[in-house]
């Protein structure tokens, strides 16, 4: 088995699996819309992928993962809805140059925190430092003063609560419960036409491949084993002199940045940014694709994503009465009989067969019988 | 700000706003009355709590229904009947759940938020199925109607004032159950050691689900009152939830004082702030110092000293 920083060989298998199938077979088989759909669900994928280290390994239970994703695409947003609003393309407003949104609730002027995302390099900092340093700050106070588990829950979905209604209710500098909409340009490029949706699919994943390596790099790492000690016996960890504060703020950290670039992400691919992604229930639905997928899983977190909304679009396209029920029942299913999700059905009940059939496949070698030799460790 | 307005003018209008806070208040204290009970007591975070407060109020909106259609000259009166009904259906319907869902989780306290949250999805598609996407409103009894002029610039609605005696004398109710009552010292008993309390002959796993019961239960008295002063929909009952789990944890999870004195604060900062600034601004200014405080004082106002 090789013994890498980043997987083991199983892992690997699966890692390339999951690239085949994003860079490969969901292209060729599916249209532009419906891979810009894929584009959108992997959004969340980014989200998911965080929670399962903050959530899984870290045993933080955040329902306010939905303001990190919030805080990402807002500065993807705003920088977009920038170059959208050029003074030619809005000359037939009162104040040219500044977003309609702003024109029509009678602002004259661009607010003083808009005027560094003219730049792209400032945005990209911005996407990754602004959440980071929220997060840190959340964290700090909460983790500081042993603040964890449900009350972490909660006051993670007020914070959420809260910035939904300040976006809604600032109308004049975030677009109100609309949003920002009518993104055009980056750079000059325009991101609405098929080909540049195909580019900024590929974009993604290829993000998307970045954030697993650092998952997984996480994982393998002293840190994720001792993120993981702390979940089972907190106590016993902080009286091996680690600093359990210290590492639950990294996970949540690295999980508000993951979920910030999910974010920038939906604001490219999407088009347009809104506070109904922002509040208490995505937040809560992006814990349930991480708890459909698994949440000990990385893997499974994408698959659960993508299931998860497959499901919804689908089933909420033909039976839309149907659909809360069953997105209902799958939570409680999930939480009543399958705790670690998909990949815990794949790693309980699936694998096995799988590894069953290909061992009796294989002929065997001479001299050796079924169980007499443990794991291929050499007879004496 | 106050140039345009006389002192005795500022005067009435603080007592409006304070008025105004105070329905609010009787609204936060009966639903996080039933929560305090759920989670404070059993741990338990219910997310399906506003549900249940939503079935309270279509139980309310039914009965009304009935009342007008078969005995109209008894109307004035069917608010009372229809409490004890939505009081009994939440309630059972809190002990079904109880028994088919949450005993199997009292082990794994955050994933009864995931498991209630399906559930309250569920709910809300039922209640849309049942009885369509539309907000209704309950007919008010003509001697709810109206208002008490206390002064000459001061004026408060009857079912404003309704609603707090309402909140008062369940309160009360709540609170001699819980310390005064055999039943209330076995939940207590549980709640503190549920493995000494079954060792000394409670049945806890009834304890639980009666526990349970009770504050759905309360939650559906609380929708009962709620449509006293608003309408009700299939999705109202989210738009509390969190304000009530926070009503909860500032008050201090275990402490009932501490619910109510944390709801009359929220809500009173709520309703003076809203006369300065916009609702959403007031919401946010509130909420903020809320988790502000709690970053401070994690264990809210009022602790109790447990080991743990």
């Amino acid at each position: 088995m090789t013994d890498n920083r980043f997987f083991n060989r199983s892992e690997l298998i699966g890692i390339l699996v999951l690239a085949v199938f994003l860079v490969a077979v969901l292209p060729l088989t599916l249209d532009v819309f419906r891979l810009n759909l894929v584009a959108k669900y992997l959004t969340y994928a980014f989200v998911a992928l965080g929670l399962v280290i903050c959530w899984g390994y870290g045993g933080i239970l955040s329902l306010g993962q939905g303001v990190f994703f919030g805080l990402g695409g807002y500065c993807m947003a705003m920088f977009l809805k920038l170059e959208a609003s050029s003074v030619e393309n809005t000359k037939i407003q009162s104040t040219p140059g500044i977003p309609d949104f702003m024109d029509w609730n009678q602002l004259t002027a661009l607010p003083f925190f808009w005027k560094p995302f003219h730049s792209l390099t400032f945005t990209v900092a911005a996407i990754v430092l602004v959440p980071g340093i929220f997060a840190l700050i959340i964290g700090t106070a909460m983790f500081k003063r042993r603040v964890g588990g449900t009350y972490f829950a909660i006051i993670t979905q007020a914070v959420a609560a809260i910035l939904t209604i300040l976006i809604v209710g600032q109308q004049g500098y975030t677009g109100g419960i609309n949003g920002m909409t009518d993104l055009r340009t980056l750079k000059g490029w325009d991101i609405r036409p098929d080909h540049a949706k195909i580019a900024l699919y590929f974009f993604e994943v290829g993000c998307l491949f970045v954030c697993i390596m650092i998952a997984q790099f996480v994982r393998h790492s002293k840190l994720g084993r001792i993120l993981v000690a702390m979940r089972e016996k907190e106590d016993r960890v902080r009286f091996s002199g680690y600093s359990v504060a210290n590492f639950k703020i990294f996970a949540f950290c690295i999980a508000a940045v993951f979920a910030a670039v999910g974010g920038a992400m939906f604001a490219l691919n999407v088009g347009f940014m809104s506070p109904s992604f922002v509040g208490i229930v995505p937040s809560i639905e992006m814990v349930i694709y991480t708890a459909v997928g698994g949440r000990l899983s990385i893997l499974g977190a994408i698959y659960g994503t993508l299931l998860v909304n497959f499901a919804k679009t689908s089933l909420s396209e033909t039976f839309p009465e149907l659909w809360l029920f069953g997105l209902g029942g799958l939570f409680i299913a999930v939480v009543l009989a399958f705790p670690n999700g998909l990949a815990g059905i794949w790693g309980d009940y699936v694998q096995p067969r799988i590894e069953r059939l290909i061992a009796s496949r294989k002929p065997k070698p001479e001299g050796w019988t079924d169980g007499s030799v443990a794991d291929g460790a050499p007879a004496e | 700000m106050f140039g345009d307005y006389s002192l005795g003018d500022l005067g009435s209008i603080f007592v409006m706003q304070g008025f105004a806070g105070l329905i609010l208040f009787s609204v936060y204290v009966l639903m996080a009355l039933g929560l305090a009970i759920i989670f404070g007591q059993m741990g338990v975070i219910n997310m399906a709590h506003g549900e249940f407060m939503i079935l309270g109020a279509y139980v309310t909106w039914m009965t009304s229904n009935l009342f007008q259609a078969y005995m109209p000259g008894l109307f004035g009166g069917y608010f009372f009947l229809a409490m004890i009904l939505a009081f009994l259906a939440s309630g059972a319907l809190g002990m079904l759940v109880e028994w088919v869902l949450i005993r199997h989780l009292y082990k794994r306290p955050l994933d009864t938020l995931l498991a209630t949250w399906g559930l309250s999805l569920m709910l809300q598609q039922a209640y849309r199925s049942v009885f369509g996407a539309r907000e209704v409103g309950v007919e008010l009894p003509q001697w709810m109607l109206g208002s008490l002029q206390v002064t000459s610039s001061i004026e408060v609605p009857i079912n404003g004032v309704f609603v707090m005696c309402l909140t008062v004398l369940i309160t009360i109710v709540v609170a001699y159950v819980m310390f005064k009552s055999r039943w209330g010292r076995q939940v207590r008993a549980v709640v503190q050691n549920r493995i000494m309390a079954g060792a000394v002959g409670i049945n806890t796993e009834k304890v639980d689900r009666y526990t349970f019961g009770l504050g759905c239960g309360i939650a559906g008295v609380a929708g009962s009152a709620f449509t006293m002063i608003g309408s009700t929909g299939p999705t109202s009952g989210q738009l509390y939830i969190v304000d009530t789990f926070l009503v909860v944890v500032f008050g201090g999870a275990a402490s009932l004082l501490g619910t109510i004195a944390s709801a009359f604060s929220i809500s009173q900062t709520q309703s003076t702030l809203e006369f300065f600034m916009s609702g959403s601004m007031a919401k946010v200014l509130t909420l903020l110092a809320v988790v502000g405080i709690l970053m401070l004082r994690p264990q809210g106002l009022f602790a109790l000293k447990v080991r743990k």
